[in-house]
Formats: structure tokens, sequence, C-alpha cells
């Protein structure tokens, strides 16, 4: 999975719990926090949305650092090269 | 037309499931409705054949309007009796009505098991009918077994009143001011009233010195409903020379039409709002706690449980605070259930309703059935489920009208504390707010703890600060033994 790939899986999963977010006016180093009106039950959402696409398994632990475009898409990336390896 | 939660007057049948012919079972969706808040499943209320559909799609019907005709094959024997009261009396539940008996069969003389709140038997059947011929059931002879009221008493009393002509309908109170207090303040008993109205219409016209008679009704037959008191007395709107309708095509007068813009439908659902939220502040004597609770030993729990389930299975804080409220109601049993005609009746079944903010604005509050029975793991799934479908528009009318208490949790959006306002006619609301890091004294030691600040209003009419305290206590503790949960 490169970038590109994870960036398009995290917009399409960020869609389904927030439809209005568009994708250009979404600063990606921002929190989601500060652009999307997104609760815990959003972001839970969320989590499950990238898993189901990715099978990537994220800990509890590794939320917080999910917490902007940019990082959810850096996690995957990270997070795939090493199931893949 | 069921009622879809306490501040629901009318509804647009969007969609029909079913067509005459069809077999449905109860339990079944059969139309999709739209209240002013959200696209709701109905569920028919009773077995049978679909006869007649009497609502076209599309249509706005005030509440109690009848949907649709089923042929029952048991239509002699009780309905089933495991269906709640509606929270409100003079909403029916029912969804779909039964057919009226042919004239030369004889009313049912078995009536149904008398639903607890009631001090006289009634049937869900009897009461819409009642509710739909304008006819109070305080007012009526029971002939039934255990003086329970049937059909023909009902169908009787609305003989006898209608064999008054009803007065040409005044126009509404714009056009035609009440008539003077003197006139208005005789109690309705004293005066046989032309004017059909339910229950607590009369009720509250009488409290409120309000004609009857001068009143346009929006209900069933031109029934002057609760609603429509409420109107009369607060500032009449502009454009509010509506000319009487044929009420089972009622267009809608406020600017609430389902099938209107997002800013229509925004200013319907403040004014849903509004209504209820009014009716609560006019009607319910609030009182307000607050306590701390530390959920250190909570959260500690939750992270090991979290880390064994997998992710789609893993439970948010707001699952285990849902459910240490279910358990708490046990201990506390009294804010817990409907308080309608200054009569409190317990709910032994535990509705959670949970409030849920809609991401194009406004509340709506469905309810998780009996949550104190469900796991951690079943009630996180029904909590997601919830939010899922009240986000998109899609709640089943079961979850809209009988929830038997309300949680709220404020704490996503940052705030410490919220007081909230109870739905009537449930009689509490246990509010969240955000789990923050603060220092804690315990054990002649100060620390830094996860503190969440819990509240609760209760009605003062049914519990005081002593019980409420009692069952915020309860929660507390609870909370402390996650492990039980």
């Amino acid at each position: 999975m490169n970038e590109q790939q994870a960036r398009t899986i995290v917009l399409q999963a960020l869609r389904e719990i927030a439809p209005e977010v568009s994708p250009d006016e979404l600063d990606p180093d921002a929190p989601f926090q500060d652009q999307i009106d997104i609760d815990s039950m959003d972001f839970l959402n969320l989590i499950i949305g990238l898993q189901e696409r990715t099978g990537v398994e994220i800990p509890e632990r590794d939320y917080p650092t999910m917490d902007s475009l940019r990082a959810c898409t850096t996690y995957l990336v990270t997070a795939g090269a090493a199931r893949s390896a | 037309m069921p009622s879809l939660g306490a501040d629901m007057d009318a509804g647009t049948l969007l969609e029909w499931h079913v067509k005459p012919g069809d077999t449905v079972k109860r339990g079944d969706v059969v139309a999709l409705v739209d209240t002013d808040k959200a696209a709701i499943d109905v569920e028919i209320f009773q077995g049978g054949v679909i006869e007649q559909l009497l609502v076209a799609e599309g249509d706005r019907v005030p509440v109690g309007t009848v949907l649709a005709t089923v042929h029952s094959p048991a239509e002699t024997t009780p309905p089933p009796v495991a269906s709640p009261e509606p929270p409100r009396a003079p909403a029916p539940r029912p969804v779909v009505a039964a057919p009226a008996p042919p004239h030369e069969t004889k009313p049912p003389t078995v009536e149904p098991a008398p639903p607890a709140r009631q001090a006289r038997p009634v049937s869900p059947v009897v009461r819409r009918l009642a509710h739909q011929l304008g006819v109070d059931l305080q007012a009526i002879h029971g002939t039934g077994r255990s003086g329970a009221i049937t059909r023909a008493d009902v169908e009787g009393a609305a003989v006898a009143t209608a064999s008054t002509p009803p007065a040409a309908r005044p126009a509404r109170p714009t056009e035609a001011p009440p008539p003077p207090p003197a006139e208005a303040a005789v109690p309705a008993r004293a005066r046989p009233t032309p004017t059909r109205a339910s229950p607590a219409a009369r009720r509250r016209a009488q409290e409120l010195r309000v004609d009857l008679a001068g009143l346009h009704g929006s209900g069933p037959d031109g029934a002057v409903t609760l609603a429509d008191v409420d109107r009369a007395t607060q500032t009449p709107r502009p454009q509010a020379a509506a000319p009487t309708q044929p009420p089972t095509t009622e267009r809608p007068t406020a600017p609430a039409a389902a099938t209107g813009s997002a800013a229509e439908r925004h200013l319907a659902m403040r004014q849903a709002i509004a209504a209820l939220m009014a009716r609560s502040k006019r009607e319910i004597p609030h009182y307000y706690l607050a306590t701390h609770i530390d959920l250190q030993r909570t959260l500690r729990w939750l992270q090991e449980e979290n880390s064994a389930r997998s992710v789609a299975d893993r439970l948010l804080p707001a699952a285990l605070l849902l459910k240490a409220v279910a358990l708490a109601i046990h201990e506390v049993p009294e804010m817990n259930g409907f308080m309608e005609a200054d009569q409190f009746t317990p709910s032994h079944a535990v509705h959670l309703g949970v409030a849920i903010s809609l991401r194009q604005g406004g509340l709506i509050a469905p309810a998780i059935h009996d949550a104190d029975r469900l796991s951690l793991g079943e009630l996180m799934h029904a909590l997601r489920d919830l939010v899922t479908r009240a986000r998109a528009g899609r709640l089943r009318g079961s979850e809209m009208s009988d929830p038997t208490i309300t949680v709220t949790n404020l704490g996503e959006q940052g705030v410490e504390s919220v007081f909230g306002v109870i739905y009537p006619p449930q009689v509490a609301l246990v509010g969240f707010g955000k789990i923050t890091e603060q220092p804690w004294a315990a054990d002649g030691m100060v620390g830094a703890r996860p503190i969440v600040t819990a509240t609760l209003a209760a009605d003062h009419r049914i519990s005081d600060g002593h019980r409420g305290g009692l069952f915020l206590a309860a929660i507390d503790q609870l909370l402390q033994e996650p492990e039980a949960l």
C-alpha cells in the first residue's frame, strides 16, 4: 500500500462517518477534531472502517496518534509494510 | 399514524412496504414515516392480512390517523398484551388499525389484560378508537370484564356526543378571538361541548381557560389536540389563517413539510424540540443534582478489556456509563417510567433513551431496549447501531416511542457537566460530561485521576433529592466495579 492508496482509503472511511467533508478542504496536517464534528463513536467507526478496508489491526493505544489525515495515512502505510514484511 | 416520540403530532407517509393482500406478522416493518426529525421504520402491532391502505405515499397526517386496515384471523381474541402502552395517553401506539367489526358482530367480550398503569382496563384498540372519536375515556362507564371499557362503550359514548351536531368550526384564534374568560372558565362537564378533543387537550384547555369550541382541531376528524390548545395560547403566527382541511389529507400548516428544503426541515426540527422542551419546563418541576465520579478503576479495566477485543468489538466508556445507569435503576426504580395525567407508572423494563446529536444539527433520543439485560458488548453494538441509524435517518418506531429514561453524554463536545431537560412523559435524565484528568484526593493523597461529572435532572413530583442522590451514588458504585457491569 503506497501513500496515495492509503490516503484514498482514509478519505473513503471518513466520508462514511462525515459525508459533508470535502477532501479538498481538509488540511492533512490539522487534527480532525479541529475541522470536523467528530465524536468518539465516529472515531471508532473510522478505525473500524480502516481495518475493514486494509486488514490492519489498530490497537487502542495507537488511537491518539491517528488524529489527522496525514497521521492516518502514514500509520496505514507503515503498518501495511510491517504486515507484508 | 403512531406517535414516534412525545414531540410528534403529525407524520408523512413516505413509503409503504406492504400492499393489500399481504400477510404480516406483529413487528414487521410496514411503512416508512417521516417525522419532523427523521425517517422512521414503522412496525405493525398486530398480525393479519392487509386489507386496505388508507393513506397515500406522500400524505402528511396527524398522529392517530388510521393508516391501513388489517384483517386479523384472531379478531375476537385479545391483541398481544406484551406491547407496552404508549408513553403519551392521547397518542395511540398502534400503527395500523384493525377493521371495525361488522355491525351484526357483537363487540369482543373478552377484553385484553389491562395495561398496568391504567386504573380501569382499556385495550389499545379501544383507546385508539376513543381517540379517533374524541371520546374521553375517563367519562365512560365500562361494561366489560372487571369494569373494562369495551369498543361498544366508546362507540355508544361517541354516538351520544355526535347527536349534538358539531358547530361550524370557527376559524383560528387570529381571526376569532376566544370568548371572554368568564365563559371559557365554565367547566367542560357542566356544558356538553360539541367539540371533539383528546382528554389531555380538554384538561389543558381547562387549565389555560381556552374555549375548545374556538379552536381549529388538527387531530382525527377535526379533534382538538393538545398541540392545538398550546398553539392557541401562543402568539399567533402571521399566516395562521389556513382554512379547515379534511383531517386525513391535511396539509402541513407549520413550515414542516417533510419534503421541504433542508432549511425547512431544520426549522421543523427546532420547532419540535422547542415544543417538547417548553412543555417539559412548564409541566415538570425539575430538580438537579451533580456528583464527580472517579473513573480510574473503570478506565483501567476498560483498557485491559479492549486490548483483548477486536476493533469492531471494542467498548467506548459511554457503554459502561449507560450500563451503570441501567443497573442503578434497579435500586431507585422511581427514576424510570412515565408521568401521565398526574399519575406515575414505573416501568419494569429499562429502555434507555440515548440523546444523539445529528450531523445536520438537532437532536434525537431513541431507546436501547432492555439495556439493563444486555452485556457490555451487546450494549455497545446496540449503541453503535443506534447512532449509525439515527444519523442515517433510519430508526424504528418502537425505538422512538418508548424510552423510559434518557441519558445525554455531552462529554464529546468538551463540556464538564450538563443539566438536562427531562423528556416528557419521562421523569429523569442523566447527564455525563467530559472525562477529564483532575486532582483527586483519596486515602490522604492527592493524585491525578480521570473524573466525570454525572448529573441528574429529575421530576420532583415523583422523587426528591435524597432518592436522586442515592441514584447517582448507585451509578458511581457500579462504575467502581466495571467487571460486574
